[in-house]
């Protein structure tokens, strides 16, 4: 059966032990040595600063396919995955994809030298965001055409676990969703659940 | 890029104006037509420029990652956007705000666009622009549709086109304006939009609108057309007109506006403005790109011939309805207010509210009412914020809100009781920081960030100075406390570095073998009086010294200026040649070789340029003959500004001359240490060696500053003029600053 939306441009935010302790300014250097060793299979570009801005973009590696960053806005930090680029297949493949990426690059900077023990993933809280308000309009009728959907992708990610979806309802907003398990998984965990 | 542009196409046809409909529908299928290889990569270039899409840095599938250039892999392939740009590499979108106007509305769909297109981020310009970076080519039409249906267009906010119409944002409010310029300002913009008579220029052509001549808000000394508001009586009738300039411009060498007419009545701005643009597009350069701006074309016609061409083109002019159109109800224009006036508040939430008070409040003539200024650090504002400042400019005004060239936006209208209120709602979403105009303050461009012809990391510099002064500033003696600091990343000045007390602009220079990134300080300009003077570089110093060299100026200042002496008074009566002293060692490399700080720029880790280090060379240890040959030169042009200031103005265009016949040398005698002291030798040779070669050439200006030491040759024998010795002094610091980058480039290592 078809779905009645199409998730593309997801974003996942996986959300952070005490983000505000945390000094983004190491992850300009690794940021780069992502670009020159070429870490993922996107094509990346460039690095971009935003911390001085409030509640903002943190610190981001901006590619091709996708964006990733290391991302503060509402005040929230936490390890972002912006899928720009548009995706073939189901949109269980696609919700698959944005939060395989997202956890691998939190595995990563959670290994990265200067980042290593600064930044570290709460195992319970993460954010969905569909970047695209023609295709998902911040509305009712979104969310109830989303529904089946994020639990089928969320009851396998948090497998073993309850957890909880909350709506973002201000209708300027993306379509956002905060995600929150009553247990604490390791991203290799999540990982596994994924591929499981 | 985005799976729903279609989608978008569809949902807007009933919102968009037909004509902005039928342009982005045009726009749309020239896209495609470069797709099927069906339209030239020059023609498709213009295309897109001409509607704000620009290129971006790193667009030729080329970055070089620290060690090596690495190639990007993209899938269009080698399909091209333009000469050497990539179908896919992100690009930028100028965005044009007349006058910087706004309302709560299109706030919102800025943010929608940053959010769903760009980076999160919204970028307000030192034109009252906005800009959105990282945005893929396909997404653009329907970038465009979005706005047109909030409103707005990108048409011409680039190529050879009439730019954004940009007017002071105080005017209506302020309280010694003339008259209130808005209405006039819009009049012109629509006029212009489009007009057949502006689309054949050899360049861009920018005008500006203020509504004083003694405030800097709408810098009209350094525009293409300038209208400064002014009245005269007439048969007992109060008469609105304009004091109106032309031939002013930044770029690698600025040029004050020349004074058209003291008085052009509002009724004729328009016409006069389209016989402006004839003019221009009939006589202006069109071949030689660094020469095509309509400031070349008034320098070298004269201003009283090129009003005599000016007024002749007038008489030629079919009437058009639209030149009076709008003059009745420009004259009772006026905007409202939400709230009744109200009293000054007595008391605010902090100590902050009180700083932000004293900074990002403007009392309007208005009794009750002030304008309230939100800073914007380097101009960057996110979606989220946007969203609030909408909120907020609904809850407080009628939706008056415009962008300023100071990279803030200007909330017109508020009652003053309201402002403790205000300044809760601004600071709780990281609006509310003070320092509005202030030392804090800076402006900068994108530079190396983002901008293909960035040299030096402007951003980073700008944020490294605005952390380290946001600490401080309200400590910093008062008299510093509103210098203005404005900085480009390379000499095309989009950071207005000429007008500021402290203004920089990105340049290299190598160091024991090795590029290091340097800026030029230029000290001497002035804000005010829109504009009122243009300052010169007085040393270039490694990038990683710029903090203290802020440091240190400032404290000179505070500790030697006599009573009320601005900053380019103080400089004015200390002499370049002696601030340039005190700067001196921040000019040195550091002497400890392995530090290697120096060689990288603010903000970017990778070592800079280090593609272009010099085989067989060793850090540390050789200075080669170039170098100092080169250092000669920049002591030389140091030497000429010396002499224009002190009035010696052939001495001064003399020098400015043999300094880059000795930059000339320096280059042509690492193939031919023989060379004479012949200019006409060493010219011909430099010709010979660099100029045919392009080896001189920058890869964006091409022959341009090469052409500048053509010139002057061809000039030497006539007197120099304050004006002209003036423009070579600049001209001479650019060459040399180019002869720096060509060594660079070349990367050859002569022994000392």
């Amino acid at each position: 059966m078809s779905s009645p939306i199409q998730l593309q441009h997801v974003n996942v935010k996986l959300l952070a032990i005490d983000g505000a302790s945390v000094d983004l300014e190491p992850l300009i250097p690794i940021f780069h040595g992502w670009i020159r060793d070429r870490v993922f299979e996107e094509t990346l570009l460039d690095v971009a600063d935003y911390r001085h801005v409030h509640d903002g973009p943190g610190v981001m590696v901006i590619g091709h396919q996708a964006n990733y960053s290391v991302d503060n806005t509402s005040g929230r930090l936490g390890v972002r995955y912006n899928r720009k680029a548009a995706l073939d297949g189901t949109n269980q493949d696609r919700l698959k994809q944005a939060a395989r990426a997202a956890l691998a690059a939190f595995q990563r900077l959670e290994s990265e030298g200067s980042m290593k023990g600064a930044l570290r993933f709460g195992g319970r809280e993460m954010e969905l965001f569909i970047n695209d308000r023609a295709l998902a309009p911040n509305t009712d009728a979104t969310r109830m055409a989303a529904q089946p959907e994020l639990h089928a992708f969320f009851g396998k990610l948090f497998q073993g676990a309850d957890y909880t979806l909350t709506h973002e309802t201000e209708p300027r907003r993306l379509f956002t969703v905060r995600v929150m398990s009553n247990k604490a998984f390791s991203v290799s965990e999540l990982l596994a659940n994924i591929e499981s | 890029m985005k799976a729903s542009n279609a989608l978008w196409k569809e949902k807007l046809a009933a919102k968009i104006p037909g004509n902005l409909a039928g342009e982005i529908d045009g726009y749309e299928t020239d896209i495609a037509l470069r797709k099927q290889g069906k339209m030239d990569e020059r023609v498709f270039a213009e295309t897109r420029l001409r509607r704000g899409t620009y290129g971006q840095r790193y667009d030729n599938g080329q970055r070089y990652d620290g060690s090596k250039f690495q190639e990007m892999k993209y899938p269009s392939g080698e399909l091209t956007k333009g000469p050497s740009t990539m179908w896919d590499a992100p690009g930028m979108q100028r965005i044009k705000i007349p006058g910087g106007g706004l309302n709560a509305d299109q706030l919102e769909t800025m943010a929608e666009l940053a959010e769903e297109y760009s980076d999160d981020i919204a970028h307000v310009t030192t034109r009252q622009d906005f800009q959105l970076h990282y945005i893929h080519i396909d997404d653009t039409p329907t970038l465009m549709r979005r706005l047109a249906a909030s409103g707005i267009t990108t048409r011409e906010a680039c190529g050879n086109s009439v730019r954004n119409v940009t007017a002071c944002p105080y005017a209506g409010i302020c309280q010694d304006e003339v008259f209130d310029v808005t209405p006039y300002s819009h009049a012109l913009a629509q006029f212009l939009l489009g007009h057949p008579d502006c689309q054949s220029f050899g360049r861009k052509f920018k005008p500006a609108f203020s509504g004083c001549a003694q405030h800097a808000c709408g810098l009209t000394s350094l525009h293409d057309i300038g209208f400064i508001a002014v009245t005269r009586n007439e048969n007992g009738v109060e008469k609105r007109g304009f004091r109106t300039f032309v031939g002013g411009g930044l770029g690698a060498v600025p040029y004050m506006a020349k004074l058209f007419d003291d008085f052009v009545p509002v009724e004729e701005i328009l016409p006069l403005t389209q016989s402006v643009a004839r003019v221009f597009a009939r006589l202006g350069e069109k071949k030689n790109r660094s020469r095509a701006r309509i400031k070349f074309l008034v320098q070298d016609l004269g201003i009283e011939k090129f009003k005599e061409l000016v007024l002749k083109e007038r008489k030629t002019l079919t009437p058009d309805p639209r030149w009076t159109g709008f003059v009745d109800a420009a004259k009772k224009f006026e905007e409202a207010p939400l709230k009744p006036g109200s009293d000054w508040p007595s008391s605010g939430p902090d100590e902050c509210f009180a700083r932000w008070l004293k900074t990002n409040t403007r009392p309007q003539k208005q009794p009750g009412y002030v304008t309230v200024t939100v800073a914007l650090p380097l101009g960057d504002i996110t979606a989220n914020q946007l969203r609030a400042l909408a909120d907020i400019v609904r809850r407080h005004t009628k939706e008056t809100i415009r962008t300023t060239v100071e990279q803030n936006f200007a909330v017109r209208w508020v009652s003053q009781s309201d402002l403790p209120g205000m300044y809760r709602a601004l600071d709780a979403v990281g609006l509310g920081d003070p320092g509005a105009g202030a030392i804090v303050d800076i402006v900068t461009c994108p530079g190396t960030d983002t901008c293909k012809l960035g040299i030096s990391s402007s951003r980073g510099l700008a944020g490294e100075l605005h952390r380290r002064l946001a600490e401080e500033s309200f400590e910093l003696d008062e008299s510093v406390q509103h210098l203005h600091i404005k900085i480009s990343g390379c000499f095309n000045s989009c950071g207005q570095h000429h007008v500021a007390d402290l203004g920089f602009y990105g340049v290299s220079r190598k160091v024991a073998g090795f590029a290091v990134p340097h800026f030029q300080v230029v000290l001497g300009g002035e804000w005010e009086h829109n504009g009122g003077s243009y300052g010169l570089p007085v040393a270039a110093i490694p990038s990683k010294n710029i903090p203290q060299v802020v440091t240190r100026l400032t404290e000179r200042y505070i500790a030697g200026r006599t009573e009320g002496e601005t900053f380019k008074d103080f400089v004015k009566r200390v002499g370049k040649v002696e601030l340039k002293k005190a700067l001196e060692d921040l000019a040195k490399p550091p002497s400890d070789p392995n530090d290697r700080s120096f060689f990288s720029d603010w903000g970017d880790p990778r070592e800079y340029t280090l593609g272009d280090m010099g085989v067989g060379e060793c850090a540390g240890e050789v200075v080669s003959s170039v170098e100092f040959d080169l250092a000669g030169a920049e002591r030389e042009v140091f030497d000429a500004q010396v002499a224009l200031e002190g009035g010696q103005i052939e001495k001064a265009g003399k020098t400015a001359y043999q300094s880059m016949v000795h930059a000339a040398k320096a280059l042509v005698k690492i193939n031919r240490q023989s060379i004479s002291d012949d200019p006409d030798e060493i010219i011909g040779e430099f010709r010979t060696q660099f100029y045919d070669t392009q080896k001189f050439w920058d890869p964006y200006a091409g022959g341009k500053f090469a052409n500048y030491l053509f010139e002057a040759q061809q000039k030497s024998g006539q007197t120099y003029t304050a004006d002209s010795s003036r423009y070579l002094i600049d001209e001479a610091q650019l060459f040399i600053d180019a002869a720096h980058a060509c060594y660079n480039k070349i990367g050859t290592a002569v022994g000392a």
